[in-house]
């Protein structure tokens, strides 16, 4: 398997709490991997290290996460360039308050790149990609706020996929929505893969069971196992993992 | 027990009472303005010039001169208070120069207005020799309005959720890109608010323009902005204490009153609709 | 683009300080203008000097006529616009129904747009002539009357920052007074209004500035005599009624137009204090 991201010796705090602990590890290209732990374990934190989110709240990051040969906190980097390549979800569906359209269309808008032509085949694609087309594509021009809680959560991810990222992270997706919505993001999360690289947190346990290859678990901010899903969870290594996925706490 | 009720009932009764005797007030005040100067109102009150030492004739050049005021000021005051609200809410550092200008504006928006009057004419009227004039009035009053909008669009902008900066910034966009494509979209309507207010408020107000920009009789309209105007507000309070004919100058002023007062009323009218609607339009 | 960021950043940090350069050129032309006039008289005798006429030969400028016009006026529009206010802000927010106040509230955002000059005009012409015939006094044009009207005028700023204040008590402190047995009255007098007190009196504050500050309304309707009030039906002359009217007649420079100056000193000074006082008690609630 090819690594697309290493992460080394990761550390983060937020004034003097150290929520991130020396995290390294690697996540392999066109796979989905889950991140799972109990709540304010440091998953969505860590999560957002990746397209540098947590620059918004002033955390204080020592560490290296390399994506490209190169490490997205060095000096160097340009955060928006690097936001393009890394896409997120959010747990609560937020598309803008603006068309359909404008709302896919929005990451490349401020590229300023493309033509108008051009952008309205990507937003096309886009939305064929997340299952959405079909529902919308005779009112692109109404409003995101009009579409179901699942239909903004695929919008949410056709806005992401739109710039052609290399890796889109996904912060628990579905735990706002109703399970018929969860069903098919968790779907559409299996049938992405082929495309782009998945980095998905979840409090749900099932769910990363049942779309993700590699799982890491987060425990108080250390990772304390990382691996293939299927390993893990017939194998754990680790006994706080294994109590943590047999619902002992939670 | 007994006088506990005693005391329930007179108290509801005192509350009542107190918002029927403002209401009554407020009544009888709009309708004797209305009542007085409606009868006053026609085409020809709105479109003619004065006649015979204004006892006679209509307002046009008032109108006018109020509306090239409240415009012009408008144009001088809504982009520097947009960008002013988007620097205190978006940008907000040094925290040391935000709260002088947060005193600064608070400071501005208690002052007198006469005494906006007296810097107008000091500052722009003397000081940069622009005479009784459009324009320094339009300065004048610009100055008056800036901390209504700046607060408007402050407090616009403070509504508008995280979710959406979070989203675009993770797309990629700049500081400058979130707040120009999705903050002020979102804010839109609460900062038109604001400033439909403001509108109003520069419209009405007679003592900014006193001694920069009114003029108590014209013949001639405007030319330019560097001529001085009649003015609807001005134009009341000299019929009203400065005219040498009453009986024929009071149904005048209380014309212009019902001409102002529908003005006014329709701005704030406007800005009242426009935030009733999008707040039932809005789902965040 | 990172030149458009600095940029753009750079545009709304300057007009931001426009706001500090408009105050300072506020503080300074009352300043240059006013402050001459204190080579010639020295301050108390302008402040507190019994007598202002400002067009005789020498010439008499004791401001404090003016300043007792002023004090008066305002303390007799908060007599009638704080117990309207503070009372219709209380029916609003814990007796009116749902619909009542979604039906009141913007009319009374209306009126807080009226120009003052109708104010002043409805006082000259309904107001003046009725109180005339009603006291017998000489006069309608006077102390009692204006402050009638400026009353009125700040109704709908009192009420509607009181109403603010009163709606943001949280529920459970009314159930919990309701609980305990209290009828509604109680628990409004005993228990909202002193939580929410520190909003109310900024309101009141806010209102007392807006009063003192008003000119067209004095204007016109207080009747403009620069002496002390003898009744409330005396005939006064307020702060700024003076220098709205006499400022047309000063000769750029002289000592009356120093002196006019000087009054907007004085009232800056009052207002400004106001509205410090005001953000204070705004910063209260905050805090608590």
């Amino acid at each position: 398997m090819k690594e697309l991201i290493k992460v080394r010796d990761l550390n983060l705090h937020f004034k003097e709490l150290h929520v991130l602990k020396s995290i390294n590890m690697e996540i392999y290209d066109k796979t989905v991997t889950s991140v799972i732990g109990p709540s304010g374990c440091g998953k969505s934190t860590y999560l957002r290290c990746f397209n540098r989110m947590n620059d918004l709240k002033d955390a204080a990051i020592d560490g290296e996460i390399i994506l490209d040969e190169e490490n997205i906190y060095s000096r160097a980097t340009d955060v928006t360039s690097l936001r393009m390549k890394v896409g997120m979800v959010f747990q609560k569906p937020n598309p803008f308050p603006k068309s359909i359209f404008e709302n896919t269309a929005f990451g490349l808008k401020i590229q300023g790149k493309m033509k108008g032509s051009e952008i309205e085949g990507r937003v096309e694609q886009s939305l064929r990609d997340v299952w959405l087309w079909d529902e919308v594509k005779d009112r692109l021009k109404d409003s995101a706020m009009s579409l179901s809680g699942g239909q903004q959560q695929r919008l949410c991810m056709a806005r992401a996929l739109a710039t052609n990222p290399e890796i889109i992270l996904l912060d628990e997706p579905t735990s706002a929505l109703d399970p018929r919505s969860t069903n098919k993001i968790e779907e559409l999360c299996v049938e992405l893969k082929k495309e782009v690289t998945i980095l998905i947190v979840t409090h749900n346990i099932a769910q990363a069971a049942r779309i993700s290859d590699y799982t890491a678990f987060l425990y108080l901010g250390e990772l304390v196992e990382y691996g293939e899903t299927k390993l893990m969870f017939t194998v754990p290594k680790d006994k706080k993992t294994e109590e943590y996925i047999s619902g002992k706490f939670g | 027990m007994k006088k506990r009720k005693i005391l329930e009932f007179a108290g509801e009764w005192a509350l009542k009472l107190s918002v029927g005797i403002s209401l009554a007030f407020l009544f009888l005040f709009l309708f004797m303005i209305f009542s007085k100067g409606a009868g006053r109102l026609s085409i020809s009150f709105l479109t003619q010039m004065p006649k015979n030492g204004m006892t006679e004739g209509g307002i046009f050049p008032a109108i006018i001169g109020t509306l090239s005021l409240t415009l012009l000021s408008m144009l001088i005051a809504f982009p520097l208070g947009v960008l002013s609200g988007i620097f205190l809410s978006e940008y907000g550092k040094p925290a040391w120069l935000v709260s002088i200008i947060k005193t600064s504006i608070n400071t501005l928006s208690g002052t007198p207005s006469i005494v906006f009057g007296l810097f107008g004419l000091s500052v722009f009227v003397i000081g940069f020799n622009m005479g009784v004039s459009i324009l320094s009035g339009s300065l004048t009053l610009a100055v008056l309005i800036l901390p209504i909008i700046i607060n408007a669009t402050v407090e616009s902008i403070k509504s508008v959720p995280f979710d959406f900066r979070e989203a675009a910034f993770s797309l990629g966009a700049t500081k400058r890109q979130v707040i120009t494509r999705v903050i002020l979209p979102a804010a839109a309507p609460g900062i038109l608010t604001g400033s439909i207010i403001s509108v109003g408020r520069a419209a009405g107000e007679t003592a900014p323009i006193l001694f920069t920009a009114a003029t108590f009789y014209t013949r001639r309209l405007p030319k330019s902005v560097m001529d001085e105007v009649m003015a609807m507000p001005y134009h009341i309070y000299a019929l009203m204490t400065e005219g040498t004919a009453p009986e024929s100058q009071v149904p005048i002023a209380y014309g212009t009153a019902v001409v102002l007062l529908l003005l006014v009323l329709i701005i704030n009218g406007t800005a009242i609709l426009i935030r009733y609607r999008m707040r039932k339009r809005r789902n965040w | 683009m990172k030149t458009k960021e600095f940029l753009f950043k750079y545009i709304t940090l300057a007009a931001a300080s426009l706001s500090i350069l408009f105050l300072m050129g506020i503080i300074l032309s009352i300043f240059k203008e006013g402050l001459p006039l204190f080579n010639d008289i020295n301050f108390s005798d302008f402040i507190f000097g019994r007598k202002w006429h400002p067009t005789d030969e020498p010439a008499d400028l004791g401001i404090f006529p003016l300043i007792s016009g002023s004090i008066f006026v305002t303390l007799g529009a908060l007599l009638v616009g704080v117990p309207l206010g503070v009372g219709s802000a209380i029916y609003l927010s814990e007796i009116a129904s749902t619909n009542v106040r979604e039906a009141l509230k913007p009319f009374i955002e209306i009126l807080a747009g009226i120009p003052s000059v109708i104010y002043g005009l409805f006082g000259m012409a309904v107001l003046a002539p009725l109180v005339r015939k009603l006291f017998n006094v000489p006069t309608g044009l006077n102390l009692f009357s204006a402050s009638i009207i400026l009353g009125i005028m700040i109704i709908p700023i009192i009420s509607s920052l009181s109403e603010d204040a009163l709606s943001a008590v949280s529920k459970e402190l009314r159930e919990a007074s309701l609980a305990l047995g209290a009828n509604r009255i109680e628990t409004i007098f005993k228990v909202v209004l002193p939580a929410a007190s520190s909003g109310v009196i900024s309101s009141i504050i806010l209102g007392f500035g807006r009063a003192i500050g008003e000119t067209m309304v004095v204007l016109m309707v207080s009747g403009g005599a620069a002496m002390l009030p003898k009744s409330i039906f005396s005939p006064v002359r307020p702060m700024t009624s003076a220098i709205a009217s006499e400022m047309g007649e000063a000769v750029n420079g002289s000592q009356h137009f120093q002196a006019l100056y000087g009054i907007a000193i004085v009232l800056f000074l009052i207002t400004f204090l106001s509205s410090l006082l005001m953000q204070w008690f705004a910063g209260r609630e905050n805090r608590e």
